[in-house]
């Protein structure tokens, strides 16, 4: 019996016999289809709205034009979206560079160092860290962290800010995620190691991390989608200025907060190159979800 | 075996969060690009007999302002009004082509345009805005073109203290920026940014948590910051003082009027339509939208 999918027991004359089950299977395969179709139509849309950009403007000039100013049309205006790309990259690369250490060892201290009742309190408080709505982190930002950083380095609105934010608003996400890996080693594993003469240290380390690596990293992967997505408060506290930084306080412009900076305003082949800027993500959080399943399938065959 | 602890499980379920959760991203980001393009919605369903129906299209700077007078108005009237975005130029186009019963531009119709009609609403001016801390009381026209162009970095040179100019400009396609650029014959690429912003409130925002900064917004906008206690001052333009009272007494130098535009033969609804939206039963909303109102 394959573990993974036990339900599967069932032959499908049994289930078809049961006239509830026939139901619930149609209801199912229903709900089934119209999620995929969802996401297909949402793909053929960008894709269809990012056409005309494609085609009056090519590839070639999303890559090599001299800089991002869009409203002059195919023919008057300039379309570089590298810089809008290693922003994100950039951005969500640092969040996650501080994110899940901190995330892990948040996770480690309450699993294996805490006591219950500090854990518990602590757990709710990363909790509550998930539940803020970016734009409050993006209000804060603008107001408290843009203005401390102003303080060193005019003008503040940086990609240091973007990735303190950012740092923030995933960390809850691996957090709780290396939390519930951690959680779920068996307990035999860890009584193994102890049983071994194994420290506590050395039981974590070489014991209960590996087996809840997959988990740790599945989180560290769900982290970098929010990362990579979110707009809001990116485009609060990075300064949006076009440009590839050249150091942590200079300003960047993130894909998302381009899109929603501009795209109100936008026209003909601005707006469809906008959408170019949105394939652009898709592709990206593409290869997050392929780098997910790697992951989750290194972890099974091994 | 099946084993319930197997942490395999766990990350089966964070993987697919992960999938739902960036397609419902991807979902936002549609949602948010239609709304962005379509109709800023002034529908009301309690129509029980089928409504009469004002079509009315353009500037994404009068849209908000029209949908909010098209509320009242059709409470009042009993017809449907439909407003949508699209630029100055769309409103005059649909309005020209019969597409739209009234157009909108936030600018004042031009000599090749003599064939339609304008009304104007409300009044909208920019003025350039500063740190509260900041010593500067003035700034003449092409002390403002240096700066924002990069040629004067530090306020010292302008007689004021030492400390960085941090350059706060709006983002690409916004007509707060075209009006900006065209008044100090400007291109946008000779603007060195040091922050590209989006709308008024986070202009203010971020003026106000730098010392450094300078930037330009609505008057109407700036002048409730300023009574909020927030940390920013209104520099005068050309000598004049920015204020909705300079702003309405039509002296003010960086202004624009609110307009709506029709062709051709204005049929009964539409003129009943755009002689509310200049009536002071509307003021209200116009100061609420941080506007001036035209009468």
């Amino acid at each position: 019996m394959p573990a993974h999918r036990p339900f599967t027991i069932w032959s499908e004359s049994y289930r078809l016999s049961r006239r509830v089950d026939w139901l619930l299977l149609w209801s199912l395969r229903l709900s089934a289809i119209v999620s995929g179709a969802l996401v297909l139509f949402i793909t053929i849309f960008v894709v269809a709205e990012a056409w005309p950009a494609l085609r009056n403007i090519g590839v070639w000039r999303f890559l090599n034009d001299a800089s991002w100013y869009p409203s002059g049309g195919a023919d008057g205006g300039t379309f570089n979206l590298v810089p809008m790309f290693v922003g994100t990259l950039l951005t969500t690369a640092g969040a996650i560079l501080l994110a899940a250490p901190l995330g892990v060892l948040a996770a480690i201290f309450r699993q294996a160092y805490a006591p219950p009742g500090v854990g518990r309190v602590y757990r709710w408080l990363i909790e509550l860290l998930a539940g803020i709505p970016s734009v409050v982190y993006g209000f804060w930002g603008l107001v408290v962290l843009v203005p401390m950083i102003a303080r060193f380095e005019p003008p503040g609105a940086s990609l240091l800010a973007g990735i303190l934010i950012l740092t923030l608003m995933i960390l809850p996400t691996t957090a709780l995620a290396s939390d519930a890996a951690l959680e779920s080693v068996p307990r035999r594993y860890v009584e193994g190691a102890a049983a071994l003469g194994l420290g506590r240290w050395a039981a974590l380390h070489c014991v209960a991390l590996p087996a809840a690596g997959s988990g740790i990293a599945t989180g560290v992967l769900l982290a970098t989608g929010r990362a990579l997505g979110e707009t809001m408060a990116v485009l609060m506290v990075c300064g949006n200025v076009v440009a590839v930084p050249a150091s942590l306080f200079d300003p960047v412009r993130t894909l998302t907060a381009n899109i929603a900076l501009e795209m109100a305003y936008a026209l003909e082949d601005h707006r469809s190159a906008l959408f170019v800027s949105g394939l652009l993500l898709l592709l990206m959080v593409s290869a997050l979800v392929l780098a997910a399943e790697a992951v989750d399938r290194r972890q099974t065959v091994g | 075996m099946i084993d319930v602890g197997n942490p395999t499980g766990g990350a089966r379920v964070v993987k697919s969060t992960l999938i739902t959760g960036l397609w419902s991203l991807a979902l936002m980001a549609l949602g948010w690009a239609m709304s962005g393009c379509g109709a800023v919605g002034a529908d009301s369903g309690s129509t029980s007999r089928r409504a009469e129906r004002l079509v009315i299209t353009g500037s994404s700077t009068v849209a908000p302002l029209v949908a909010e007078i098209g509320k009242r108005f059709e409470a009042s009237e009993g017809v449907r009004v439909d407003v949508q975005t699209g630029g100055s130029s769309r409103g005059i186009a649909d309005a020209r082509s019969g597409l739209a019963d009234i157009g909108m531009a936030s600018r004042a119709l031009g000599a090749e345009e003599e064939d339609l009609a304008g009304f104007t609403i409300a009044r909208d001016g920019i003025c350039v805005i500063v740190h509260r801390d900041n010593a500067l009381t003035e700034l003449s026209d092409p002390q403002v073109v240096e700066i924002f162009t990069g040629r004067l970095a530090n306020w010292q040179a302008v007689g004021g203290d030492e400390r960085e100019i941090t350059v706060v400009n709006k983002a690409e396609g916004r007509s707060t920026l075209e009006l900006f650029l065209k008044h100090f014959a400007l291109d946008n690429r000779d603007i060195a940014a040091s922050v590209v912003i989006g709308d008024n409130e986070q202009g203010i925002k971020t003026v106000a948590g730098n010392p450094g900064a300078i930037g330009y917004v609505s008057i109407g906008a700036a002048e409730h910051a300023v009574a909020r206690g927030v940390a920013i001052k209104l520099l005068p333009m050309s000598g004049v003082d920015a204020s909705t009272e300079t702003l309405s007494a039509g002296i003010f130098p960086l202004a624009r009027p609110l307009t709506l535009v029709t062709h051709g033969k204005t049929s009964a609804l539409a003129q009943r339509f755009i002689n509310y939206a200049g009536s002071p039963a509307v003021y209200d909303l116009v100061r609420e939208l941080s506007f001036v109102p035209a009468g």
